[in-house]
């Protein structure tokens, strides 16, 4: 019998299991047969920092979630219409996100006593009635998967390691996508019975959804309507990568990333490593502080440096980008952000580094800062980063987040000749050579490189003496230097773009929001606004300094809200830099915003009656 | 770009490689006279000047690149060898010289400098050991000795030191030599041997500081005192020492143990041979033990072996993926993976 269609706008999937459970897996490959059928979507993988905790344990829940739709959308989606649940801790973990009445699969094999036990389940939530609001298909997942997976030799754990397979398999059926995709990566991926195995129980899972009597529909997402052009997913990560290899095309000159493993920043230091044949060095070097010096020494011989790394690693590279700062040579310091203080919650999310990246080092020590707002963003803003690096021969912070980097979308090539020109030189002439001689116009220094008869000089840690660099014990000197150094990083604002309002350009409130939060506050500012409010959002890409409108469209609205992963620390900026009064929404949980915590932020300030000091104080210009 | 000895340099001097900077050592400070060796050593190698790279840390020794007409990079405490990785790293064509001190390299630093050594980074690390913190005005380093009264421990330090030399062979280092400020034919032989040789080149300098650590190294640089507590280093030849050369060094149950030529029938046959190419590091590890007062200091080149460099390791890799992948086109690059058409019409 032929099943029934319903079509659906966007769907909500959480694949949610043991960290051993491959639902990481299972997740990347729904979301790639997802992108290729032309959804627009968007993925927030959540994983523990353990690699293997306790099996069953709360601890060790590991979640995958997709949205995907007919429609253009920016978040992985505030609460899943579906959650698949491996086992009991994977359903105590998550049910609390599951929509009201939503679909919850359950693999009623992994409820057992010992695995409520882990879960601290006092009674089995199969049975209490306590799951009687949602729509609960109970599925013996691990022995359906055992029954399906015939005639191999493999042990009994090893086939049941296909089971997620099995859970994919049926999330496919119900959800109308093709196995093809899956198929051929597993193939790619395993070998021999292993393979074989896996692709039987993908088959399996997906023919139990179209025969077994338990579902009586399934539902399918038409395709987005995308602007035309070659797609591909990809994740903040990749395109940080990616943008970085295209940095070094577009400027012609190989790069040099150096790197200390950590995590959520590691899958940079990966990617770029499989990149050799384009001339791409990587150093896994001896520790946060080696890898900062690498990419400086690279840079000191006239190449593109950059390191990388996340907050911890960012304070162990201070005094390397303080000497770079001194130098003032490029380079480029990747921070993937993460949960903090300290070690914090090294696999999750959070945007407070801005002041580390800012302030985070001795003396008067300016350098830019750009952040990409989207995982395909990263992208451009790595090229962006290269670019004001050696344009102003300067270290450039380049601020993702633990969300941007491993939350992925589809995401529209670009040709390569819509990509900026990255023009360098390097002088040649020993007649007119100083050191700290600088452009008039951008204030960078010359780039003499090593090689060049004629033109050998040294520089170092020590206080220059403007134009020739020598070192100089000088007072006035010394201020002088200090005032150009912080007046090169502000005229890079001369080179940026203005910052785009999002809505109607002047209004009662502006949502002002910066990094991965982009797409949170763009859904909440645009449901606002159909709802007839006058609400609009800037998003910065650009953080020291700041777009040179940036003042302006602040002075055009009565009230500024800035949602933000901290307490408030580009709030902080703007009241010290402008002396204006703005309001803050913070969250710090190691998880992204729900659309709804900013709507119900934006609600708030709406109601707030006291206007007038809103707009009180405020100066006539921007400071740069 | 051109290889370190690829091209054949204008005929250069001494005078070449002196800065228009004023040295600013005390005076009477040891740095002077290796200063002068580095800068007599330079000309010879058939290098252009714009080739080299001096890098250096923090402390007196670090001053050295100002000093010395190359391009040069005073960079932060210890951090040198990182640095000076990167710059191998990213221009094989350099020749990199990294000039350090025992606090620098060894404290603060230690960490840099056993990484680099493990690697074989092609550079030239010369240790300037006073065994004293000197900028910082006098404070004890790790190479000073255990008790020793400084500003920092007014009861003596309880801090054992370390042997430089014993460390950079512990790292895997392809050549590994002591040498003395104030002998500056010794200096000048082992400065040219570090200067030829491909790989981590560690040069362990003992240095006197006439401020803070005066005379540290007095029994090997007295004139009266020197021909009995060193051994001068030859490739090929027996451990001899000591005024009438009539002493040596053989081996006995595994413990190195001196000896008198002539007595109890010893002959130059009985003694240790030395031999710098051994591949395995274990004889020269045993040369470093050999400390004052208890044994003659050996002087020279300890290790010189071949292996190939991390620079070199690095460029193969990256012809191997050139030549197996094809030169990188950006084009595939961001078409790579997954990838998916959407038609104009469905705008």
């Amino acid at each position: 019998m032929k099943k029934q269609v319903e079509e659906k706008q966007d769907v909500v999937i959480r694949f949610a299991g043991d960290s051993g459970d491959g639902m990481q897996l299972t997740g990347m490959q729904f979301t790639t047969t997802t992108a290729t059928m032309g959804n627009d979507l968007s993925t927030f993988p959540d994983y523990p920092a353990e690699i293997r905790a306790p099996a069953g344990s709360l601890a060790g829940v590991s979640g995958f979630q997709i949205n995907f739709s007919t429609r253009d959308i920016r978040t992985p989606g505030d609460a899943p219409n579906v959650l698949v649940a491996m086992n009991p801790a994977a359903l105590k973990a998550n049910i609390k996100d599951l929509e009201e009445g939503g679909m919850l699969i359950v693999n009623i094999d992994a409820f057992t006593d010992g695995n409520l036990k882990k879960a601290s389940y006092a009674a089995n939530p199969l049975n209490d009635g306590s799951l009687n609001r949602y729509e609960v298909y109970h599925l013996p997942i691990t022995t359906l998967n055992t029954n399906s997976v015939q005639g191999t030799s493999l042990s009994k754990k090893e086939i049941d390691r296909c089971k997620n397979f099995y859970a994919l398999g049926l999330m496919f059926w119900l959800y109308e996508r093709p196995l093809e995709i899956t198929t051929q990566w597993i193939h790619k991926k395993f070998k021999g019975e292993i393979a074989a195995a896996n692709e039987m129980a993908l088959k399996a899972g997906y023919h139990y959804g179209e025969t077994a009597e338990l579902f009586k529909k399934h539902y399918r997402v038409p395709s987005a309507k995308l602007a035309p052009g070659k797609y591909r997913n990809i994740t903040g990560n990749e395109a940080t990568a990616i943008g970085f290899v295209a940095a070094s095309q577009l400027c012609g000159k190989p790069l040099l990333y150096a790197s200390y493993p950590i995590t959520p920043a590691s899958d940079i230091l990966h990617e770029l490593s499989r990149h050799k044949n384009f001339g791409v060095k990587t150093l896994q070097m001896e520790d946060e502080i080696a890898a900062a010096g690498a990419a400086l020494g690279a840079s000191f011989s006239g190449g593109l440096g950059l390191t990388g790394t996340s907050g911890p690693g960012l304070a162990l590279k201070a005094e390397t980008i303080g000497l770079a700062i001194m130098a003032e040579l490029p380079m480029v310091i990747i921070d993937v952000q993460r949960g903090g203080p300290s070690t914090g919650l090294p696999t999750k999310t959070e945007q407070a580094d801005l002041l580390q990246a800012m302030y985070g080092r001795n003396s008067e020590s300016p350098l830019a800062i750009v952040a990409p707002s989207t995982p395909s963003d990263c992208f451009a803003m790595a090229i962006e980063a290269c670019r004001i690096a050696l344009e102003y021969m300067t270290p450039v912070i380049y601020l993702s987040d633990g969300y941007l980097a491993n939350g992925s979308e589809p995401w529209l090539l670009p040709t390569i000749d819509s990509l900026p020109k990255i023009k360098i030189s390097h002088p040649t002439d020993a007649a007119t050579f100083k050191p700290y001689l600088r452009d008039e116009k951008t204030l960078a220094r010359p780039w003499a490189i090593p090689g060049t008869p004629g033109l050998e000089h040294r520089i170092g840690g020590l206080e220059k003496e403007n134009i020739t660099g020598n070192v100089s014990y000088d007072p006035k000197n010394h201020e002088l230097m200090i005032h150009l150094r912080a007046e090169k990083i502000a005229r890079i604002a001369q080179s940026i773009p203005d910052a785009k309002v999002f809505g109607k350009e002047e209004g009662e409130l502006l949502v002002l929001g910066w990094g991965g939060t982009y797409g949170a506050i763009t859904s909440a500012v645009e449901e606002m606004q159909k709802r007839g409010h006058s609400v609009s959002s800037l998003h910065l890409r650009y953080l020291n300094p700041f777009p040179r409108n940036l003042l302006k469209v602040l002075n055009s609205f009565e009230k500024i809200l800035i949602p933000e992963l901290n307490l408030g620390q580009l709030a902080f900026l703007l009241r010290g830099l402008y002396s204006i009064p703005v309001k803050s929404l913070t969250k710090v949980q190691g998880q992204p915003f729900k659309v709804k915590e900013i709507i119900n932020g934006i609600e708030e300030i709406l109601k707030t009656r006291k206007v007038e000091t809103w707009s009180e104080k405020r100066l006539a210009s921007p400071q740069h | 770009m051109v290889g370190e000895t690829a091209r054949v340099a204008p005929a250069l001097t001494r005078q070449d490689f002196v800065s228009d900077q004023d040295v600013r050592w005390c005076p009477g400070c040891g740095d002077y006279a290796i200063l002068a060796q580095v800068q007599k050593v330079l000309p010879e190698l058939g290098i252009p000047r714009e080739n080299f790279v001096f890098v250096s840390g923090i402390g007196c020794a670090s001053r050295l690149p100002y000093y010395v007409n190359t391009y040069g990079f005073h960079t932060i405490h210890g951090r040198a060898p990182a640095i000076a990785t990167g710059i191998k790293s990213y221009r094989p064509d350099l020749q990199v010289w990294v000039i350090t001190g025992d606090g620098d390299a060894l404290s603060i630093g230690g960490n840099h400098l056993i990484h680099s050594l493990r690697r074989n980074v092609d550079m030239k690390i010369l240790l300037f050991n006073n065994r004293i913190y000197g900028l910082t005005t006098g404070q004890y380093s790790p190479t000073s000795e255990f008790g020793k009264k400084t500003k920092s421990t007014p009861f003596g330090s309880i801090d054992y030191p370390l042997n430089p030399i014993s460390l950079a062979l512990g790292a895997e280092a392809t050549f590994v030599a002591r040498t003395i400020d104030s002998d500056t034919q010794s200096l000048s032989s082992v400065l040219r041997s570090a200067a030829h040789h491909k790989g981590s080149a560690f040069v362990e300098i003992f240095q006197n500081c006439v401020i803070f650590n005066d005379d540290a190294f007095k029994e090997v640089t007295d004139r009266q005192l020197r021909s009995d507590n060193m051994i001068q280093l030859e490739h090929g030849k027996p451990l001899i020492f000591g005024k009438n050369r009539d002493k040596g060094i053989r081996v006995k149950d595994w413990k190195p143990e001196i000896v008198t030529l002539g007595q109890n029938g010893i002959t130059e046959a009985d003694l240790v041979v030395h031999d710098e190419h051994s591949a395995d590091p274990t004889y020269a590890f045993f040369l470093s033990r050999l400390e004052s007062p208890e044994f003659p200091v050996p002087l020279g080149v300890f290790r010189s072996v071949e292996k190939e460099t991390q620079d070199q390791l690095l460029e193969h890799q990256i012809k191997a993926a050139q030549e197996k992948m094809g030169i990188g086109k950006l084009e595939a690059l961001l078409g790579s993976g997954d990838t998916w058409f959407i038609k104009g019409d469905t705008k």
